[in-house]
């Protein structure tokens, strides 16, 4: 099997607080996974993991076949990657943030082509062209010229989501993407995911959605106080949860 | 003595050529060591938030050295001190058409070195007033991280310098008066050196601090466009200060008001 991201006895610590507690995963390529739980399970913090926003304490993570962020010196202990190879690394990974962090000062355009441009190098005609293409595809190419602040947060994070394609990346991972949105403006966003789930990308999504965890994830990650309690298709995590505290958790969210 | 009107109206209107040329001086010390300043203040700021110790020690130490002592004192040092020492002398420059005496040279040289310890102040102050998450997009977007902070940090944080910016600038516009200790023929001297041959000091430095105030004026009439054409460009980033506010007080002239208010 072809693994967009393994990992393997994963530790961290922020300060007195074991956040990931021996995580173990496995994400195929082309497979959609949702991790859900509690807030301060550690499910962000494992997700920032895979392309090195955080740095992880003991363990091994694997993504696109990369130790993410590290090397393994001599002596077999983790060694930061120099910044250059983890920049080399984060260009295949696509993050989308629960706040956009979109670049105010840019047009949705030039914040879709900024990364091209300047890590790619692409010609800077070449990637507008692009960039409006991305755009169009998010359903936004009405809102090419627009600067973020104009655009409402669903109309945000679609940019978002085009600004991480752009990079071409081979894994997307998306950080409760609606979480920080009013409710009307959601679906949109769901649905730009799902049209990427059904091209095939392979994600990693946080999401606190579970309708749309039934409906396009592959998998189910459910964690709680730093470990993946249980895993599986999202008929069976979601409907017929093996342990309690997925029950509890589920029973929370859904009413 | 009575308030001499016709000599005061006079030199209000028909200044001597010295007075020209020293107000001309000063308006261009203010604006050659402003920019240098700057550069220097965004290099300090960038040191200062190195990885390497060294960088960052140096731009700590110079911060604090240039902050703890008079202006008076640094243009002292470095003009006659430095050349009593024979360590450097400021000598007469041919640049093409243009001479640049030595003590200009020396002026400029001291008001950049010192004016850069506070902008670093304020680009600091600037740079930390952007979001964290925005380097973290770049980044994540296989940015390094020199990158990120030039196409996508400190094109946020000029904007909150800006206002900042203006008032280092009207402050320069007035301290280059200072500049009069090392023998530097600017509008202060000029009017010092008129005072000492017809003694009507009243008159003479009522039309001195006429002549500042109309540059100060004028520089506030600059300051405001470019904040207006700054927020009509994008920025909801920039506070609000009138034009009103900025030459009577009353609204937030103090830099660190302006951050806070910008965010």
């Amino acid at each position: 099997m072809n693994l967009a991201v393994q990992g393997t006895g994963i530790h961290k610590w922020f300060g007195p607080v074991h956040v990931l507690d021996d995580v173990g995963l496995e994400v195929a390529v082309g497979e959609v996974v949702v991790l859900i739980g509690p807030s301060g399970s550690g499910k962000t913090t494992l997700l920032r993991c895979m392309n090195h926003l955080e740095r992880i304490d003991q363990g091994r993570l694997y993504v696109n076949g990369h130790l993410i962020g590290y090397r393994v010196n001599a002596k077999g202990e983790l060694a930061e990657e120099s910044e250059a190879e983890i920049a080399r690394q984060r260009q295949d990974i696509g993050f989308v943030f629960q706040h956009f962090n979109l670049f105010p000062h840019l047009t949705a355009t030039e914040n879709v082509a900024l990364a091209p441009v300047r890590v790619r190098k692409t010609a800077k005609e070449q990637a507008l062209a692009d960039s409006r293409l991305l755009l169009a595809r998010v359903g936004l190419e009405d809102k090419r010229e627009a600067y973020p602040r104009q655009l409402s947060g669903g109309q945000q994070q679609r940019v978002a989501i085009a600004r991480a394609l752009a990079m071409k990346p081979k894994l997307m991972l998306f950080d409760e993407p609606t979480s920080a949105l009013d409710p009307e403006m959601v679906g949109e966003v769901l649905e730009v995911i799902r049209e990427l789930a059904r091209d095939g990308m392979t994600m990693v999504v946080v999401s606190h959605e579970m309708g749309f965890a039934r409906g396009v994830a592959d998998r189910v990650i459910m964690m709680d106080q730093g470990h993946i309690v249980e895993t599986g298709p999202p008929g069976r995590v979601l409907d017929e949860p093996g342990q309690e505290r997925t029950r509890a958790f589920l029973s929370k969210v859904l009413h | 003595m009575h308030f001499d009107w016709s000599f005061f109206q006079h030199l209000l209107f028909h200044p001597p050529g010295s007075f020209v040329q020293g107000a001309i001086r000063t308006v261009y010390l203010a604006i050659i060591a402003q920019a240098l300043g700057v550069v220097l203040g965004l290099l300090l700021a960038l040191w200062r938030r190195s990885r390497h110790a060294v960088p960052r020690a140096f731009a700590s130490g110079y911060i604090w050295l240039i902050r703890g002592t008079p202006l008076l004192v640094q243009a002292v040092i470095i003009y006659d001190g430095s050349s009593a020492m024979g360590l450097y002398s400021f000598r007469t420059l041919s640049l093409g058409p243009v001479s640049v005496p030595g003590v200009v040279q020396a002026g400029i040289v001291t008001l950049a070195l010192n004016e850069g310890a506070y902008m670093a102040e304020i680009m600091r102050a600037a740079i930390d007033s952007v979001d964290k998450g925005q380097a973290e997009a770049a980044e994540s977007l296989g940015l390094r991280r020199r990158q990120a902070m030039r196409h996508v940090v400190l094109p946020q944080a000029m904007r909150v310098v800006i206002p900042p910016l203006g008032n280092e600038f009207n402050n320069m516009l007035k301290v280059t008066s200072l500049l009069s200790v090392i023998g530097l023929q600017e509008l202060f001297l000029a009017a010092q050196d008129y005072n000492s041959t017809t003694f009507r000091t009243f008159e003479i430095f009522l039309v001195v601090a006429i002549y500042y105030i109309a540059m100060t004026t004028v520089w506030s009439f600059i300051q405001s466009a470019i904040e207006r054409r700054l927020r009509a460009r994008g920025g909801e980033v920039l506070a609000t200060v009138t034009l009103r506010q900025r030459l009577f007080g009353g609204g937030g002239l103090v830099p660190g008001d302006l951050l806070r208010g910008a965010r």
